[in-house]
């Protein structure tokens, strides 16, 4: 082990590391978004986009990240669309994790029963409010364990990103490949992967903790 | 108290369908103010589907609803606001999981009718000190008996401060020794006056907290008595079998 290599390098590694921490954090914000919206649209089948958002599901899980930021970043300009590789990556990533949040929020919307729906109602909600109060807070808690199981696996995702040229953390340990220490540098990539990742997890583990009311029937 | 004249609901020649069969045959029913009525019946007569139907949680074929003079039927109705006069209590309680006690009920006049939290919140412990549970406004409903929860469903649906309360089966899922727990609130709110219309399977509350039973069967109202000349002298035939089925003859055994 060659600790000279590790304390000169570790640096490039927190670079590396704190691009990806925020290109996966926007990613999940908008996959998030994008995935209430299409889990929403479904639950309440409204005509055309909801099957616009089935389609937009199906793509999304079904095809490989690496296709899809491929087709932004290579397919796009000739289209006369160009974006940077920052914008390609968490376009790339909000598209696939949205297909992904949708299922796993709207698993959650159907979990939660036509009784719960007619008391809201009797006590005069309105649609949005009915959302709002009754159905988002326990449909979520049903989600959460698939929302953090996609959280995680899109971080993982963002491992492609340097094939659109972005100096992320697998980006950084393919460089130093090259010059070998090959064992110092996959240890730092697996560290580095986990000191992002752990986190999130035992944050989501704490949340889904305290929403465990969920456990629904009565 | 005893109903005074004044109509509050008035239900005319009310029709319901669902897919190929007839639920609701045509009933028609006026429901006065302060008045206690108890509807009975086989399972499947359309109890249940009359309750839920008159506060919009079921389409209707035709007929008419009015309460307070206002038409319910009529297209554009704002359910909304006619669900807050139109208290509902269900068969599984349906109280908000996600929710402690005290929130349950807050939640509707808070975030639908929009009152200040102090007010609300007075009157909600007013309400669960008289239903035996305020020491239980923290509690999760998880972690309430299926008695306590019913009686706190009870709660909910009278601070929206109703005109009139729907009982849809309220016992039917509780052990008998809750039940009875439950049927006191409602004895009591019938002594308060309440304009209360309930459907159950408890004869002997029936005959206790109603100032008049309807008896229906297939869809439409078969009978319609005070409880002393129903439960005694049912004129129908089918409210006599239906009745026969509460009583047991002694069973005389040959001792050989």
């Amino acid at each position: 082990m060659d600790f000279q290599f590790i304390v000169r390098v570790s640096p490039m590694f927190v670079k590396g590391a704190w691009l990806t921490v925020s290109l996966a954090f926007w990613g999940l914000v908008l996959s998030l978004t994008i995935g209430l919206f299409c889990a929403l649209v479904r639950y309440w089948r409204w005509p055309v986009i909801s099957r616009l958002a089935g389609v937009y599901i199906e793509l999304a899980r079904n095809t490989p990240l690496m296709i899809q930021l491929f087709f932004l970043y290579y397919g796009l300009p000739r289209l006369g669309v160009l974006l940077e590789g920052r914008t390609c990556a968490i376009v790339g990533l909000a598209f696939l994790g949205g297909g992904y949040m949708a299922e796993a929020i709207r698993g959650g919307l159907t979990a939660v029963s036509r009784g719960q729906i007619e008391a809201g109602l009797s006590i005069g909600f309105k649609r949005f409010d009915l959302l709002r109060y009754v159905i988002l807070p326990q449909a979520l808690a049903v989600s959460l364990p698939a929302i953090t199981a996609t959280c995680i696996f899109l971080i993982k995702e963002t491992s492609v990103f340097s094939i659109v040229a972005l100096p992320d953390l697998m980006y950084v340990a393919k460089d130093l490949l090259k010059e070998g220490h090959s064992t110092e540098s996959n240890l730092l990539l697996v560290l580095s992967y986990l000191v992002i990742i752990l986190p999130v997890s035992l944050v989501f583990g704490y949340l889904e903790r305290r929403v465990r009311f969920a456990g629904f029937g009565d | 108290m005893s109903p005074n004249d004044q109509v509050i609901l008035k239900i005319t020649d009310l029709k319901k369908r669902f897919d190929q069969t007839d639920v609701l045959n045509g009933i028609s029913l006026d429901v006065r103010q302060g008045e206690v009525t108890v509807i009975i019946g086989p399972s499947g007569c359309g109890k249940s589907t009359l309750l839920r139907c008159l506060n919009g949680l079921e389409p209707i074929n035709s007929g008419q609803i009015e309460l307070n003079g206002q038409l319910l039927t009529a297209p554009g109705t704002d359910w909304s606001t006619v669900r807050q006069k139109i208290g509902m209590v269900f068969q599984n309680y349906e109280l908000f999981p996600h929710l402690n006690v005290i929130n349950n009920i807050l939640l509707g006049p808070m975030k639908v009718q929009k009152r200040p939290r102090a007010e609300a919140l007075a009157e909600a412990e007013s309400w669960l000190d008289r239903v035996g549970l305020k020491d239980r406004a923290l509690s999760y409903p998880r972690q309430l008996s299926g008695g306590q929860k019913q009686r706190v469903a009870i709660v909910r649906a009278l601070c929206m401060a109703p005109e009139i309360m729907l009982f849809d089966e309220v016992t039917a899922s509780l052990d008998p020794e809750m039940v009875r727990e439950v049927l006191d609130v409602m004895l009591n709110l019938a002594k308060g006056g309440l304009t209360m219309l309930i459907v159950t399977h408890e004869m002997a509350f029936a005959k206790a907290v109603a100032d008049r039973i309807i008896f229906m069967d297939d869809g439409l109202i078969v009978e319609q008595a005070n409880p002393e000349d129903f439960f005694n002298h049912p004129e129908s035939e089918r409210a006599q079998r239906f009745l026969n089925i509460f009583q047991f003859g002694r069973v005389h055994r040959d001792k050989n």
